[in-house]
């Protein structure tokens, strides 16, 4: 599944224009994408919860190279699934 | 930021009303479950995409207890977070 089906899903369901419904799946994701820039979790009760996590800086080593080398320290972002899905996944 | 909170970001944003903005969250998100229920994988540009995993049985502990205990195989949804958007989360931008 793509944006594509999204839209299409947007289209079939909701009512909306084909423009309509392009532009706003694109600003769903834009205004979530703009608070996980920000550092802020995004919890969707039902499907699960995205959180920024910030990383300490570690040694690391190239696995080709066998050097060590510095893992500068930066933020990631992770999903974890809510109960709800991982139960659906497993029925 | 929850649903709720994203809804009335989106309604404000489009000029929707609250109902338009939660029907349309809500089917994004129920969409999503059952692609992933079906197994099949997700992928929005520049954002990520999700795919579910399979888990083999392991014998794991309880760490309050200590108690041995076997854990049955699972499926789980692993979520790869998009290059712009990892940049983004990254920088702070």
């Amino acid at each position: 599944m793509t944006k594509a089906d999204i839209v299409q899903n947007l289209y079939n369901k909701l009512g909306f224009s084909k423009k309509d419904s392009a532009r706003i799946v694109e600003s769903v994701f834009d205004i979530i994408k703009e608070n996980l820039a920000q550092g802020e979790k995004i919890k969707i009760s039902g499907f699960g919860n995205f959180v920024v996590n910030e990383k300490r800086a570690r040694k690391g080593r190239n696995p080709q190279t066998g050097q060590t080398i510095t893992i500068s320290e930066r933020k990631v972002l992770t999903f974890k699934a809510s109960q709800v899905l991982r139960n659906a996944l497993n029925e | 930021m929850n649903k709720s909170e994203l809804i009335s970001a989106l309604s404000k944003k489009e000029g929707l009303t609250e109902k338009q903005a939660s029907d349309t969250v809500n089917l994004i998100f129920k969409n999503f479950n059952e692609e992933l229920k079906k197994g099949n994988r997700i992928e929005i540009r520049g954002f990520g995409s999700f795919v579910v995993r399979d888990y083999g049985a392991y014998t794991g502990r309880n760490p309050k207890t200590g108690g041995v205990i076997e854990v049955s195989p699972k499926k789980l949804p692993f979520f790869k977070v998009g290059k712009e958007l990892k940049e983004r989360v990254n920088s702070g931008k």
